[in-house]
């Protein structure tokens, strides 16, 4: 354990955080005038003299940082980030939230949840709605990863904070041999969306707030609105059509993207295994659930059943979470349709949550391969994503994955029944959590904000460990990463 | 012609048999001393011992004045700079090489005379491998053999008993099949040459070969026997070069199962092929091949490098219900003695690539050149060049050339267009023309009748 450095990153990440996610609400606030820019000020001054005085502590430390030092970091930034960020829900007068509350929908932000304990969002400043927006986008591609473009202090044991951020169960995965680089092109990438998706938003009638409000927490597959109606507020089809893109778009690999705009070509898509499982998943959920909706006669005629179904589908398969309609009393199996398919999320490299398209295809084939075996007993099979074979140690671990991430989803499951909650609010509050979906079904579908407390913080432990892909989180807990 | 070849293995030293008994001068470059001595007293060449890229031991094998560098070493990189070497400081006029490794396959102009400097790139497993999905493409035959990029080819198949042909003359090829062009250009009975008139009866048993253009092969094969169903599950035993290269080239088309005995090699094929699976186990198991269903399988190849495995492993398969057996035999004293019984066919590496060689030893503008049972008869196809005046065949009617015994013009390609050889067709300028020769002594004659007279000079 390296103390020094790690203290020393925290402070620079927590001053990071504080100028970007502070200071575009302060300015929000002068334009708005809604006598927010004093809660906002205050947090971003307390948080950055925090992080000042970290990193003036240990600014002469010359340590490198260690393989485990990464998950240490990256953790403990992430604990300390939800806490920094509850501050203008604390501070503010119009929410009145109270810690734990604060805390819920900070970390709730962060993840990309996109869970809420707020209700009455269309009344709230301005500045707080943007600064929830803001926090999505921001914890959408990361600040670590943010920082490693930025700061190139942390290019030295950069590739243990990439590694304990990045999703998906291929970790040392580069787009540049360069890992500023790399950092750099995912942001560019992401911001780029980011941009083109506002305007389009714009374009098809969101007002100016609202479009780049949206846009933040589309490309970040978050699901936080500035509405409580979410994305049924506009009531526009042209909306959803432009969110389904966006949201589509961003559950895709960033490598992807990032070939695409280095080669200026779009073929590569459809070769990707893990693009076009992502895509069938959605394509053939889409068509169900259009169906069902259409025969069971939810919605009147066809327009409606197909842009609601779809939109819906690629929400919640996506782990985004806005909505458009109370998809948790559709009929027949359509809730836990859509809840499964959160499950499985969006690809990986993406800035979707879930297990990954990617981990249950790898499942998906080596299911199918135990089958072959029993026909030719003898036969030596390899599973391959395209023509590439995978190692078996990446099999390993996509399997270690599966099985602590059902593990941890039971005992949460477990916890929450605990605290009294129904078997239906807890499951789909623990899914909804854990997958960094958002909405659930029966008691949570609108607003987590009646649940006790415990079951609170049970949720945002859940949310962490989503976003963290378990193992970052875990390997904390167990004795042999603290001995030396 | 002066030829040095790299390399005494199997196909260097059969290539150096082929040749030496063709009045070549031929030097065999190896690093095994004994084998040369052993070689050198079978056949009358001249040998040097030393590493066959090296600058000295090409120049003691004569590079100053050799025609033509033959490298087919094990080794690639050997090879090339063997190549290399040759045409930097002897400027050789023609460089074969051997590459075994696809990689190496990607661009031409890697070949070039700025880069390796390679004239013609051989691949002996590529050449076997297609020699071989040739044959499983067309069910029945014994050889398939392209010419003029596959528009015309020369195929031999088996008279059996029941084929509408059988028992009759050739010259009812045309009643039975009036829209059908062939000609048949050979007749082996009882391992003898026959050379076929309109007359001559075909008999059960005979190999005939037959060329016709691609798509009327079929309707040919069906006069001469009943026409097996096309091939659908394949097993292949022994996974190494040829192996691999034949299961990736048809296991979009066919059920291919590939069986090998090393785990690691296994483990590499199964990430190199996409659909065939593989087997770890012995080819020669009789449990496994029982559990792989052999007795549902249409054709059993046995390629792994060892003769006598392979030849026991087809036997087994056989017994235990193959449809039909292929075995890679390199031992030619093997290849009469196993083919036609329990073996349908015996594959010899060495002949499949030495016609690829021949090609360019021959004189004569020649494209292409087939060599047949055991080298004893070859097929080629040769251009005509010159005016009526300067050449034997150019302006002459098929019947009127004066053609060595033996020998016989199959079809000719002009352009795109086939024309099946009759007595009345014009040899024009250009003409792609192809002959079936029964006795390779007359070879010699043959490419003096395709060179242009002096006088055209």
């Amino acid at each position: 354990m390296h103390a020094s450095i790690i203290i020393k990153i925290l402070g620079v990440l927590l001053m990071l955080f504080s100028a970007l996610g502070s200071l575009p609400p302060i300015l929000v606030s002068y334009i708005y005038d809604d006598g927010m820019a004093g809660v906002f000020v205050n947090t971003f001054l307390s948080v950055f003299i925090t992080g000042l005085i970290l990193w003036l502590l240990t600014a002469r430390s010359k340590e490198d940082l260690g393989t485990k030092d990464g998950f240490l970091v990256v953790t403990l930034f992430w604990v300390v980030l939800g806490t920094a960020g509850s501050l203008p829900f604390l501070l503010s007068s119009a929410t009145e939230l109270s810690l734990t509350d604060a805390v819920f929908e900070s970390m709730s932000g962060l993840t990309t949840t996109g869970a809420t304990v707020i209700s009455g969002l269309d009344d709230l400043p301005k500045s707080l709605l943007f600064y929830r927006q803001l926090l999505q986008w921001l914890g959408g591609m990361g600040i670590i990863v943010l920082a490693m473009a930025l700061l190139p202090m942390l290019g030295i044991g950069g590739m243990q904070l990439y590694r304990a951020e990045s999703p998906g169960p291929v970790k040392d995965y580069k787009l540049v041999p360069k890992l500023a680089e790399t950092a750099k092109a995912l942001w560019y990438i992401y911001l780029t969306l980011t941009v083109v998706c506002a305007l389009a938003y714009w374009l098809v009638g969101m007002s100016l707030f609202d479009a780049v409000g949206h846009s933040f927490t589309t490309v970040a597959i978050g699901g936080f609105s500035t509405h409580d109606q979410s994305m049924g507020y506009f009531n526009n089809p042209a909306v959803d059509v432009v969110a389904i893109i966006f949201m589509f778009v961003a559950g895709i690999n960033f490598a992807l993207h990032f070939t695409a705009w280095q080669k200026r070509e779009i073929k590569h898509y459809g070769a990707d295994p893990e693009f076009r499982f992502y895509a069938f998943i959605l394509a053939s959920l889409a068509i169900v659930t259009v169906l069902v909706l259409y025969f069971s006669a939810t919605y009147s005629g066809v327009f409606e059943a197909t842009i609601k179904g779809v939109f819906q589908v690629v929400s919640i398969a996506t782990t985004t979470g806005f909505v458009t309609a109370d998809f948790s009393s559709w009929p027949l199996f359509l809730p836990y349709l859509l809840f499964y398919a959160a499950i499985i999320g969006a690809c990986a490299g993406s800035t979707g949550g879930g297990m990954k398209v990617i981990r249950i295809l790898l499942i998906f084939k080596q299911g199918f391969r135990e089958v072959q075996r029993l026909i030719h007993p003898k036969a030596i099979i390899p599973i391959k994503l395209g023509r590439n074979p995978v190692p078996d140690r990446v099999i390993d671990s996509v399997w270690g994955f599966f099985a602590v991430y059902v593990m941890a989803f039971m005992v949460m499951l477990l916890a929450l029944l605990a605290t009294g909650l129904d078997i239906i609010t807890a499951f789909s509050a623990v899914g909804a959590c854990i997958n960094n979906l958002g909405p659930g079904l029966a008691g949570v579908a609108e607003t987590y904000g009646h649940l006790p407390n415990t079951a609170k913080w049970i949720l945002c432990v859940a949310m962490l460990l989503g976003r963290l892909e378990v193992f970052t989180l875990l390997v904390l807990f167990t004795p042999m990463f603290w001995r030396r | 012609m002066k030829i040095i070849i790299l390399g005494a293995n199997q196909v260097g030293c059969s290539l150096a048999e082929t040749l030496a008994n063709e009045a070549n001068d031929i030097t065999l470059v190896d690093t095994d001393a004994e084998k040369l001595r052993e070689l050198k007293d079978r056949i009358d060449i001249g040998t040097v011992t030393g590493e066959a890229s090296h600058p000295d031991v090409l120049e003691l094998a004569g590079g100053e004045d050799a025609d033509m560098l033959i490298a087919v070493t094990e080794s690639d990189e050997t090879n090339m700079v063997a190549c290399r070497v040759a045409y930097s400081l002897y400027q050789t006029p023609k460089k074969i090489c051997r590459i075994r490794s696809s990689s190496y396959l990607v661009s031409d102009k890697l070949f070039g005379k700025h880069g390796i400097a390679v004239d013609v790139v051989i691949s002996p497993e590529l050449i076997i491998s297609t020699y071989i999905s040739r044959l499983l493409d067309l069910p029945g035959s014994l050889q398939v053999l392209d010419f003029a990029d596959g528009k015309v080819q020369l195929v031999a198949v088996k008279a059996y008993y029941g084929g509408p042909l059988v028992g009759q003359e050739i010259r009812l090829l045309r009643q039975h099949m009036p829209s059908v062009d062939t000609r048949v250009a050979a007749i082996f009975r009882k391992d003898r040459p026959i050379m076929p008139k309109g007359s001559t009866v075909i008999e059960v048993d005979d190999e005939v070969f037959f060329v016709a253009t691609q798509n009327n092969i079929r309707a040919c094969m069906s006069e001469l026997r009943r026409m097996d169903q096309p091939y659908k599950r394949i097993i292949i035993a022994g996974g190494g070069n040829i192996g691999m290269r034949l299961a990736e080239d048809i296991e979009d088309r066919y059920q291919v199962k590939i069986i090998e005995r090393d785990l690691k090699r296994c483990t590499y094929l199964s990430e190199q092929l996409n659909k065939a699976i593989v087997l770890h186990g012995e080819a020669s198991h009789r449990e496994l091949l029982l559990d792989e269903y052999i007795e549902d399988t249409d054709v059993f190849l046995a390629l792994t490098n060892d003769d006598e495995a392979n030849i026991m492993s087809s036997l087994l398969a056989k017994r235990l219900g193959a449809k039909k057996v292929m075995t890679l035999i390199n031992n030619t004293a093997y290849v009469d003695l196993v083919q036609g019984g329990e073996i349908d066919i015996a594959i010899s590496p060495q002949q499949a690539t030495i016609g690829s060689l021949l090609t360019h030893v021959r004189r004569g503008d020649v494209v292409k050149v087939h060599s047949l049972r055991r080298g004893a008869a070859e097929a080629m196809e040769a251009i005509a060049h010159g005016e009526q005046s300067s050449s034997k065949v150019v302006g002459r009617s098929i019947g009127d050339i004066d053609l060595p015994k033996g020998t016989t013009i199959g079809a000719i390609v002009r352009g795109d267009e086939v024309l099946i050889a009759h007595d009345d067709i014009v040899v024009e300028t250009n003409d792609h023309v192809i002959l079936f020769l029964v006795d390779k002594k007359r070879i010699p004659e043959v490419e003096r009748l395709f060179q242009v007279g002096f006088s055209f000079f």
